[in-house]
């Protein structure tokens, strides 16, 4: 079998092409897929027999955690794939990967938060899921202020790259530890609040959710890739060729 | 018993730093003096009843600590690597990893382990009863010898950069939150009469991880910062 067609990827004119022209596809599919699980969710799924309408935030919330969490392991996979292979490119993917889960993370923590006013009765509950959510966010600060402080990209992009490694060993270790410390601190009644087994009418919105999430990452990214391949490359001579 | 040059590398530098650190003892003493200043705002600030300090003292001790040791970590590579040393170290064809962790070590001794002496004697004027001292200095023993070490990755990290203390802080701080958990809970669990051995088992393999992968993500942020 050839490797051409995977070598070919790591080149930044090729790449620039297949992103182009994927990211259409990628954003169409997820607004369909969102629309169509938004209007399952509110308007189709039952109301929640213990929260009534409030549970529905958990179609935007869930995915959005999900999403942060992923965001955060392919940002390491591709940081570990530029520094061993030294491929530029991904490098740039991780650079594109950091902004996109930051902002997951945030959307997640808010509307944790204003899920938490109505069933809490305040906007913030040291939760283990919103705390190690918040430690989350943290890190993807960190990161970016790392890659923004260096004035050379290499070095951004390999400083950063160990950070992003060093990071995703640790992220299962805060989550555990934020876990056993939220056990400990809190009655059980309240984190039992959080994932009562739910029911299957109520699933099917969610899996289409994230399903449209998962695109939505893939047209973001494809978009963003696009503006670091640019930004990198802006002094090659395949772009004045193409422009 | 013929040793490793590698083992005679890190000697030196460990030597070396040591010595180098009793010049400037003043500087060293800082962090320390840091220490008991952080840990005297919380009474001020929060109530002088010894009954309620107790209740947040392990966490006051721990948190000082993190900060105190983290404003340490800033000196750690800057005057070697800004007078060349680092460079011949990573050209001195020894693994720069071993190297690094003597380093980290000597740091740790010098800043590390006076924290953890002196931690008993701040943490009576926080109210912990003299039960607890045991677990106190058996955790930060355990956590700040990790912090040096995670921190020695962010140090080498932030090398190269501008204002680079304020960064290091925001990159390291949220990295060592489960040391804070574990160590705070360890000690609150002492003087609530429960055992504290999970915590500190936790504590300790965080450690050990931290020692045997921590030298080589370190070894790497310092080549990055040294090469270009």
């Amino acid at each position: 079998m050839s490797w051409t067609w995977f070598h070919k990827l790591a080149s930044p004119p090729h790449a620039y092409r297949i992103l182009g022209r994927m990211a259409p596809w990628f954003g169409w599919a997820a607004l369909a897929l969102i629309l169509l699980a938004t209007w399952w969710g509110l308007v189709k799924a039952p109301a929640d027999y213990q929260q009534g309408d409030g549970f529905r935030i958990l179609y935007v919330h869930a995915p959005s955690a999900w999403m942060s969490m992923f965001t955060y392991v392919v940002m390491a996979v591709a940081a570990g794939v530029g520094l061993i292979w030294r491929i530029k490119l991904a490098h740039g993917a991780a650079a594109a990967c950091a902004p996109i889960g930051a902002s997951f993370t945030f959307l997640a923590l808010a509307t944790g938060s204003i899920w938490g006013k109505p069933m809490w009765g305040t906007w913030w509950v040291w939760d283990a899921r919103l705390t190690s959510e918040l430690l989350l966010l943290f890190l993807y600060l960190g990161y970016m202020a790392l890659r923004a402080s260096f004035d050379d990209p290499q070095r951004a992009d390999r400083a950063s790259a160990v950070l992003a490694l060093v990071g995703v060993i640790n992220v299962p270790i805060i989550h555990y530890s934020v876990e056993w410390w939220s056990t400990l601190h809190q009655p059980a009644s309240v984190t039992k609040f959080d994932k009562p087994s739910i029911e299957i009418a109520m699933l099917i919105p969610l899996f289409i959710m994230i399903a449209g999430f998962q695109l939505y990452f893939g047209w973001a990214i494809s978009r963003r890739l696009r503006g670091e391949i640019l930004r990198r490359e802006r002094n090659a001579k395949w772009l004045e060729e193409a422009a | 018993m013929k040793r490793s040059p590698t083992f005679e590398a890190a000697k030196l530098v460990f030597v070396r730093d040591l010595t180098l650190a009793w010049r400037r003892w003043d500087e060293v003493a800082q962090p320390l003096i840091f220490y008991v200043v952080v840990t005297t705002m919380f009474p001020l600030a929060t109530t002088p009843d010894m009954s309620q300090l107790r209740e947040i003292g392990g966490g006051v001790v721990w948190v000082a600590a993190l900060l105190a040791s983290l404003l340490a970590l800033e000196s750690l590579l800057r005057a070697d690597v800004d007078d060349g040393t680092m460079e011949q170290w990573v050209l001195s064809g020894q693994p720069l990893g071993w190297l690094l962790l003597a380093k980290v070590a000597a740091h740790w001794v010098l800043t590390g382990l006076p924290l953890v002496i002196m931690s008993p004697i701040v943490g009576t004027g926080l109210g912990l009863p003299t039960e607890a001292w045991g677990v106190l200095m058996l955790s930060l023993l355990l956590g700040t010898g990790t912090l040096s070490m995670i921190g020695g990755i962010g140090a080498g990290l932030t090398v190269g950069v501008r204002r680079g203390s304020v960064l290091l802080s925001l990159l390291v701080l949220p990295l060592v939150m489960p040391l804070l958990i574990f160590g705070s809970r360890a000690v609150q669990m002492q003087m609530d009469g429960d055992s504290p051995a999970g915590p500190l088992q936790l504590l300790a393999a965080i450690f050990f991880m931290a020692l045997s992968l921590g030298p080589v993500a370190m070894s790497a942020a310092v080549r990055i910062g040294v090469e270009s």
